[in-house]
């Protein structure tokens, strides 16, 4: 079969998971709907794989096919097929994606065990990699904004997955406001290139934009912004990241899988994708790369005062993903995506490994109550730390090589761009601090009361059902979480999966060791070519370099997490206390929400509101009540006429015919 | 005499029944009313068919009559049935038709 | 000759029709209209309408008048004025008739109509006679005449249901007429 025949197939197995589920869920016992689920990606990975050989059997430079089933709309000029573009970009994503997808189905096999809503959950979450697997394989821009939108629905299906609970709700519906930004974005860019170039396609779009477009001609960079808006929508970079701190209301499961490696690398995706137009805009670019670097910086420090465990990593997640932006808008293509996979390797790893600890203590997600856990939970402790090293990039984990490429790439652009290289590193410093403040806090020192019923009992302890945000008391009826809960070390499918992805984040970097092999990269590269970006490579020697430095500030940093938080357990509350403001600024999370809300929130509210009191009352129901009123007036005097009185009736008559003899006789005469 | 004034006289009846309509009370009395802008109807009708010089005028006048035949019986039978019902024979009493 | 003939007639009529909106006893009217009818059937001879003029006499005078008297006696009435119209249309009334007259003579005095200021053409011996009219009826008229049977039958039938007497008379209003009038006997007429 042909590499795009098994991208057909990538495509249909989780939407026909979804749909079997959805329908069956009443037949289908727990087991059966949970194990289809999980199948169905796991074929589609097969899939995945079976393409990947076909497109391997081919030379470097015939590596892209298009294929469409049919035609959507073929009138005046408009030409969209449902088709998909299968190149190593787009297979490279398939298989991350369905890859992580099927260990976190296997890990939510056993975690959401004891949740009434089940069934709904794995529908939902096949439902999701189906949009994503559509957005990565969308051959036209049309039915890459079909995918955009179903992912940015299953994202808010999945974090209001616990519907009763209030704060979930709102939480998706702001995920899903900030996602619509983002949309119209890309929808205008779309706009804007169908207008420019004429066509959708992306074959056609990237063989024409270069000679049509002149380098930041206002047309092109208008498109990129526009991109761009959309990208930051859905990656959580600034301004619009408000969302993905909320979003952690949402199933430990679901934090891994869209918050970490698949949903918000959408926008990273998309800038790579259309790398032919960020090119031929430099600007554009440079205004991503920088907007990366902000969110780098800004999420690392926020990270360094959460308290919560789920937002802290989802802060952390926010960082390198701005990494990311930053690669992939310097022209580090390889780098980037390489930095991608690693990271949805040892992130999905933490938020499954705070899921355990969250299950060990009954829902409490607040670390300042955690402690101990390593002796409580070997398995959980173990699995954390290699998600932990890898984030700090310690030496020789994926993660060291993948951020560190990217660096290092910019470092050879150098110029401006040894900006990103100085405060790239300094953001790596931040980051190795604020996870292994994590790691100490949660694994370390005097062990909580819950962990010290795990090590005594062996049992998880048991709590009434509150909501960890606000304290309100549940339920565990179907739309609350279960009434049980399950760690990693009683329940054998998330071992398996935590297993794997730990694996994965120790040595999944040592795919490309600069110097020794360029897998990834060399495989990647025959995409992006073109643009004269993509030639700049590092040196040798500035590899090895940057390593050094890398691996050096990882354990400058986790030795400056240990003298804070390990040492002296009095220093962080004096540091608290000694810059109190600063503190209070990094905990209120640089005011962004309040900001938003002063900025946008109220003067909606009170557009909406004028609109209500003033247009809606006076000018809408004056003119329905006035026309009403209006015609209820006339019909009363009209109606006088009818009095009952024969004699006036014949009146009216008579003075009708006298008035038509009138007019009779004046018009003849 | 020419037509005219059998068509002026016509008009004055008709004029006379209008007003005989309007300013009574009765309903007995605008029957007759009636009846007498029927008639002059009938005079006209007479009067143009000897202008005219053919007999169709006197044609249509004897169907006139015949139709006021039916409505005179038609009418007086509802003025029994008022009488018989002990209602005013009065048409400002009858107002039934008020809208 | 003709003209006294004319003027009296007319005379008649007017007179007839005055006192048929002025009389405060409703046989009175009833009267002054059989006058009105007998000045027209002059009139219609004037006209050479011969059959017109007799039918007038046999069935509006005649059988139509004579119903007309029947119901007066049975009702009664009288005693009202003969100027009552509704509030509102004391002035508008009289104007509208006299308006309506107005018009009406100016349409016919201004007209260009060149044979209304003749008798007339000459016209056969026959003209107006019941045999020209008969013939008209039963071969140009066939269709009107046919349907106006019908509609004396319906006539008929509408008049004996809307009168028939029925079990319980509702609407006990009590009215000026005295329920011992119900049988019909004697009639509380006009102080004749």
């Amino acid at each position: 079969m042909s590499g795009t025949a098994w991208a057909w197939l990538v495509l249909l197995f989780p939407l026909l998971g979804s749909i079997v589920i959805a329908l069956g869920y009443r037949a289908l016992p727990r087991k059966a709907a949970g194990m289809i689920g999980t199948a169905a990606i796991g074929l589609s990975f097969a899939c995945g794989v079976a393409a990947l050989l076909s497109l391997l059997g081919e030379d470097a430079e015939a590596r892209h096919h298009a294929s469409s089933l049919w035609d959507y709309a073929s009138v005046a000029g408009l030409d969209i097929k449902l088709g998909i573009y299968l190149d190593q970009l787009s297979i490279f994503m398939v298989l991350v994606v369905t890859g992580v997808s099927t260990l976190i189905h296997l890990y939510s096999y056993g975690y959401m065990q004891s949740d009434e809503g089940y069934h709904r959950f794995f529908s939902y979450l096949n439902f999701f990699v189906f949009s994503m697997l559509l957005l990565v394989l969308a051959g036209n821009f049309v039915l890459l904004i079909v995918g955009w939108a179903f992912v940015g629905f299953a994202s808010y299906a999945l974090i209001s997955f616990w519907y009763r609970r209030e704060t979930a709700t709102r939480a998706g519906l702001k995920a899903f406001v900030i996602n619509v930004v983002g949309d119209i974005g890309l929808v205008l860019a779309a706009f804007l290139i169908f207008r420019e170039l004429g066509s959708f396609d992306y074959g056609e779009v990237f063989e024409k934009a270069p000679e049509i477009f002149t380098t930041n001609e206002w047309t092109i960079t208008a498109i990129c912004l526009l991109l761009l808006v959309g990208a930051f929508a859905k990656s959580a970079q600034l301004p619009l990241h408000t969302w993905l701190p909320d979003a952690m209301e949402g199933p430990t499961p679901v934090s891994s899988l869209i918050h970490a490696a698949t949903m918000v690398t959408a926008g990273v995706y998309l800038i790579a994708r259309t790398h032919v137009l960020f090119a031929l805009a430099p600007t554009a670019a440079d205004i991503s790369a920088f907007i990366g670097l902000a969110t780098l910086l800004v999420a690392a420090t926020i990270a360094l005062v959460m308290t919560d465990l789920k937002r802290a990593i989802a802060y952390s997640t926010m960082s390198q993903i701005g990494y990311m932006v930053v690669g992939v808008s310097i022209g580090a293509y390889g780098a980037g995506m390489f930095h991608l996979m690693t990271h949805a390797f040892f992130k999905a790893l933490l938020f499954m490994a705070a899921g355990s600890i969250i299950a060990a203590m009954a829902n409490e997600q607040n670390i300042d109550r955690m402690g101990g856990f390593a002796k409580a939970m070997r398995f959980t402790s173990v699995t954390m730390l290699c998600g932990g090293l890898a984030l700090a990039a310690f030496p020789l984990t994926s993660g060291f090589f993948s951020k560190d490429e990217i660096l290092a790439y910019a470092g050879a652009r150098g110029g401006m761009y040894l900006i990103f290289v100085v405060l790239g590193y300094f953001g790596a410093f931040l980051t190795a601090i604020y996870t292994f403040r994590l790691i100490f806090r949660v694994l370390q020192g005097e062990p909580c009361a819950e962990a010290r019923e795990l090590i005594e009992t062996g049992h998880v302890h048991h709590a009434e059902p509150r909501n960890p945000a606000t304290g309100e008391l549940e339920d565990t009826d179907v739309g609350f979480p279960g009434p049980e809960h399950h760690i990693a070390e009683t329940s054998a499918p998330m071992r398996v999966a935590m297993g794997v992805l730990a694996f994965l984040a120790l040595v999944g970097g040592l795919v490309q060791v600069p110097g020794v092999d360029n897998v990834i990269a060399d495989f990647l590269d025959p995409a992006f070519e073109g643009p004269v970006l993509a030639h700049v490579h590092p040196s040798i020697e500035w590899d090895w370099i940057g390593l050094a430095i890398g691996g050096a500030i990882s354990l400058l940093g986790i030795w400056a997490a240990h003298w804070l938080y390990v040492a002296n357990p009095e220093r962080p509350r004096a540091l608290e206390q000694r810059f109190q403001g600063l503190h209070d600024f990094l905990f209120r999370k640089w005011y962004f929400d309040e900001a938003i809300d002063v900025l946008v929130v109220r003067p909606a509210l009170a557009v909406g509101r004028f609109a209500n009191r003033v247009f809606e009352r006076f000018v809408v129901d004056g003119l329905v009540t006035g026309t009403e009123d209006t015609v209820r007036g006339a019909g009363g005097i009209v109606s006088r006429v009818q009095n009952g009185f024969v004699r006036s009736y014949a009146l009216l008559l008579i003075a009708g015919f006298a008035g038509l003899a009138l007019y009779f006789l004046l018009s003849s005469s | 005499m020419n037509i005219t004034w059998y068509i002026v006289l016509s008009s004055l009846l008709f004029a006379t029944g209008v007003l005989g309509i309007l300013l009574r009370r009765s309903p007995m009395v605008i029957l007759l009313c009636l009846e007498l802008m029927l008639n002059a109807g009938n005079l006209a009708l007479v009067a143009f068919s000897r202008m005219v010089g053919n007999e169709q005028g006197q044609v249509f006048a004897v169907i006139v009559m015949v139709i006021a035949a039916c409505e005179v019986v038609v009418g007086l039978g509802l003025i029994v049935a008022i009488f018989r019902r002990r209602l005013p024979l009065n048409v400002d009493d009858l107002r039934e038709l008020r809208g | 000759m003709e003209a006294a003939v004319f003027f009296v007639a007319a005379i008649g009529a007017l007179g007839g029709a005055i006192g048929v909106i002025a009389m405060r006893n409703p046989f009175y009217s009833v009267l002054a209209l059989i006058i009105h009818l007998f000045s027209l059937a002059a009139l219609f001879l004037l006209l050479t309408s011969a059959f017109v003029a007799a039918a007038q006499v046999v069935v509006y005078a005649g059988a139509v008048m004579v119903l007309y008297v029947f119901v007066v006696a049975y009702v009664g009435g009288g005693g009202e004025s003969a100027w009552e119209p509704i509030p509102g249309q004391r002035f508008l009334a009289p104007l509208l008739a006299v308006a309506l007259f107005v018009e009406l003579s100016i349409a016919v005095l201004g007209s260009a109509l060149k044979a209304l200021e003749t008798h007339g053409p000459n016209v056969d011996n026959g003209f107006g006679d019941p045999a020209s009219i008969g013939r008209l009826l039963l071969e140009k008229f066939l269709l009107p005449f046919e349907a106006s049977s019908i509609l004396l039958l319906l006539a008929a039938v509408g008049a004996i249901v809307l009168a028939a007497r029925r079990r319980e008379v509702e609407g006990e209003v009590p009215s000026k007429h005295s329920p011992t009038r119900l049988e019909g006997a004697s009639p509380s007429t006009p102080h004749v």
